[in-house]
């Protein structure tokens, strides 16, 4: 009787293995405990042994393929056994079925892009099995593979790029496609939703403190407990895990064994070697959200360029009385967190939030400025609360020290909760304008170049002059285009002519 | 406080209530001639002679009948099984009359039996030796279920089980039937049905373990504070009607909850108690409710496979640990 040889899952974490080699040829007799191929998994090269004695009828599978854990690799039995069934069964009921059944859209659009022939049912799986798919092929070529299955039924996975409006339109439901269900799809599950205990998520709630910004130690990154009793406490970044004895990787069923160069599989989809540094949770944080921010809100960009002429005396003639009077000396950036601030206040679109779990778009009462403060391993957004109702001198006080203890890690969560603007500015680098992900639930993001010598025509003189280039990135679906142009007018108007602040 | 082994203070429990009701009688396999296949009912044949205290031809499912029978007709019968594995052939009786009778009947009926013997894994004595009944059957309304871990809860659970007047299944240990304690001196020593002790209290993790467990279960909780963790260890000594609130108090201190059951994982008691405590403390819960059961297979014979299969004091800790993120 054919025996099929399925992949199988050989760490805890594997969804897919690439069969990197064959190391059995069709029509060799094998036993029990040969190792017929080698399979990549995400973590590393392994010997696939056969459990059973047997002639290697068929090998299903090409190398260089990506499967899913469970698919059809090869069929053992007796010499000249006929295995067209048991291969069919896999064919249609396997994996090419699968996809047809989770995203009938799918298929056809990776049609379109790879197959070099049909994907859909036995036809495909008997094209691939009389010609097993050339290792240079696309993933999405192998019907048994993991490429348009891992498509469909990991859309958010592998599939981000092909999530877009066209995507949507396919859902299998007919349905509208909803920002929720975009975010859904975009990213995954995983990524999405702040892991945390129960009592956890209840005591955050309680302290008025957001999950997403406290860091987890549990299980991964499961704010527990203790996290949020630290957060309570004080300390923004959450003590370290306890010590924990290094997982030993879960039953493998085969010793791992070092990648072989000369078979290198053509898919492999990340090349060996280097230093592989671990997530720690910040990072983690920051690609959650991110990714969220970049994936469900619509960002559209606005540039302006602010003459800062004005604003460089007017500073120095601040910092010149502040000097005398023992108060903090004023930056540029602490001129725009004050323009910013007292924009927010004209432009109540602008100083908002698009809550979809609540159904309404917030309009916030006070101007709370964060300002992205660069951290060893990641960044972190201190809040300049009620920056409007604020003096120049204040601000430059109060950013300066959260700035300071942000590098430290030492921000309690409420300092770097419950903005309703963000600024970024990589002036300082050098850099002349870039464009910055909104840093949710902010409706806006403020990017800031450096300030530039700029050669200006003044009454049809060219004269030396100093620019500074500006781009706010908005949520389209808070701000449209007009709004957002009206805003970042009037910054542009205070920083150009500072005594507006002042009105 | 006399310090008694199990086994003495089940007998004084029966001789008591066989002193006390007259209605009352012992029935079961070499309970009489022989004192009993674990000396529970020795003397007893001598004090209350052979008309309340019988032996039986091994025929569970008929002496249970029996049992059953002169309950309903107004007797009060204890019935000894060697051990709950030989249940299963009287399983009929104990789950379609006795616990059915009375809802069956409107009330007219009542079956004030107790039904008594060693339960669960006692050593090498195999897969069809080894059963904890308490799932299968907790899992029938109709039936109290008790299970004390010392001498001085058994001699008041039984004899609240003998004046109850419902059939209650009493669940010992052949383990722990050498087990000594001090037992309560009070003239009529009689604790409630249904009420949970606690064994100790911690701010840390809460326990609970019943029977055998219970010993294990605080032996972890020592060397859990050696490690400067401190756990509530809550023994429920009753299975059914069990003492949720006592356990819903003590988690909502704790945040965190393991349960040493020695049943079988799937649908087992772990499982019950693990389910009511994640609905009634879910915002209170900080990790997931961990269990420690015997193991999904059947009871091995080999020594070290019988020790692997059962509960263990390091199954306890780092189940306890797991909860804690250690």
């Amino acid at each position: 009787m054919a025996i099929a040889v399925e992949m199988p899952k050989m760490s805890d974490t594997m969804e897919e293995g690439v069969l990197v080699a064959w190391l059995a040829e069709e029509g060799a007799s094998v036993s029990a405990g040969d190792v017929i191929a080698q399979v990549e998994t995400d973590k590393a090269t392994m010997d696939l042994e056969v459990y059973d004695d047997g002639v290697l009828l068929k090998r299903v599978v090409g190398e260089g393929d990506s499967v899913p854990i469970g698919a059809l690799i090869a069929v053992l039995g007796d010499e000249g056994e006929d295995v067209s069934s048991l291969v069919s069964d896999y064919g249609g009921d396997g994996a090419a079925g699968s996809v047809a059944d989770v995203e009938p859209a799918a298929p056809a659009q990776q049609e379109n892009e790879l197959a070099p022939a049909g994907l859909e049912g036995k036809a495909a799986t008997a094209q691939a099995i009389d010609a097993p798919a050339p290792s240079a092929q696309p993933l999405g070529g192998n019907p048994a593979g993991g490429g348009p299955a891992g498509g469909a039924s990991r859309a958010g996975d592998t599939g981000a790029a092909g999530t877009t409006a066209e995507g949507y339109g396919h859902r299998p439901d007919g349905s509208e496609p909803t920002a929720s269900a975009a975010s859904g799809a975009a990213a995954p599950a995983d990524g999405e939703r702040v892991k945390a205990s129960p009592l956890a998520r209840r005591m955050a709630e309680e302290a008025g403190l957001d999950l997403a910004q406290i860091i987890g130690s549990g299980p991964d990154g499961r704010v527990v407990k203790r996290d949020v009793e630290s957060a309570v406490e004080g300390g923004a970044a959450a003590p370290p895990a306890p010590a924990r004895p290094a997982q030993a990787p879960a039953a493998q069923p085969v010793r791992p064994s070092a990648p072989k160069t000369e078979a290198a599989p053509a898919a492999s989809p990340v090349e060996a070697g280097g230093q592989d540094l671990r997530i720690t949770q910040m990072r983690k944080a920051i690609a959650r959200r991110l990714a969220q921010s970049k994936f469900t809100a619509p960002h559209f960009y606005l540039t302006v360029d602010v003459r800062m002429d004005a604003a460089v005396g007017f500073r120095a003639d601040l910092n010149a009385l502040a000097e005398g009077r023992g108060l903090a000396k004023v930056s540029y950036n602490d001129l725009i967190t004050k323009a910013c601030a007292v924009a927010l206040g004209r432009h109540p679109m602008v100083n908002a939030s698009y809550l979809e779990d609540e159904g309404v778009i917030r309009q916030h009462q006070g101007a709370h400025v964060a300002i992205a403060v660069a951290m060893p391993e990641g960044l972190i957004t201190p809040v300049v609360r009620d920056a409007d109702r604020k003096g120049l001198s204040q601000i430059a006080a109060e950013t300066r020290e959260l700035a300071g203890r942000a590098r430290e890690g030492k921000l309690d969560p409420s300092e770097y909760a419950g903005s309703t603007f963000t600024t970024s500015n990589l002036g300082m680098f050098g850099i002349a304008e870039f464009t910055a992900i909104i840093n949710p639930p902010n409706a806006c993001i403020l990017a800031i170049g450096a300030i530039k010598d700029v050669p200006v025509v003044d009454d049809g003189a060219v004269v030396a002059g100093k620019a500074m280039t500006l781009t706010l990135s908005c949520d389209h679906r808070v701000v449209d285009g007009a709004a957002g142009a009206a805003f970042l007018g009037d910054v542009q108007g205070m920083l150009e002519t500072p005594s507006l602040m002042l009105l | 406080m006399a310090e008694l082994q199990f086994r003495e203070a089940l007998r004084d429990a029966m001789t008591e209530e066989m002193e006390r009701d007259d209605t009352v009688f012992l029935m079961g396999e070499e309970v009489a001639e022989y004192d009993g296949a674990y000396k529970v009912s020795q003397g007893m044949l001598d004090q209350f002679g052979p008309e309340r205290i019988i032996d039986t031809p091994i025929s569970e499912s008929g002496f249970t009948g029996l049992g059953i029978g002169a309950a309903i007709m107004g007797l009060r019968p204890i019935i000894e099984f060697m051990t709950w594995n030989f249940t299963f052939v009287a399983f009929d009786q104990i789950v379609s009359n006795a616990a059915k009778v009375r809802y069956m009947s409107g009330g007219q009926a009542r079956v004030p039996i107790v039904m008594r013997g060693g339960n669960g894994g006692a050593g090498q004595l195999g897969a069809t030796h080894s059963n904890s009944v308490e799932a299968f059957y907790s899992n029938v309304p109709g039936l109290k279920i008790i299970a004390p871990s010392n001498p001085d809860d058994a001699k008041g659970l039984l004899k609240a089980a003998i004046r109850d007047d419902d059939p209650v299944l009493f669940l010992e240990s052949e383990l722990m039937f050498g087990l000594k304690g001090e037992v309560s001196d009070d003239e009529d020593y009689v604790l409630p049905i249904g009420k949970a002790r606690i064994a100790r209290e911690g701010d840390d993790v809460t326990i609970v373990a019943h029977s055998k467990s219970y010993w294990l279960a605080m032996e972890a909780a020592e060397e859990l504070a050696k490690q400067g963790v401190e756990a509530t260890v809550i023994d429920p000594r009753t299975i059914r009607p069990f003492d949720t609130g006592a356990v819903i108090d003590s988690v909502k201190q704790t945040n965190r909850l393991v349960i040493v059951d020695e049943s079988q994982p799937f649908g087992g008691i772990a499982s019950e108690i693990g389910f009511q405590i994640q609905q009634a403390c879910f915002d209170h819960l900080d990790a997931p409710i961990e269990r420690v059961t015997a193991k999904d297979v059947p009871a091995p014979y080999a020594k070290n496979l019988i020790e692997a299969w059962m509960p263990s004091v390091d199954d306890t800790i780092a189940a306890a640990k797991r909860t804690l993120y250690m």
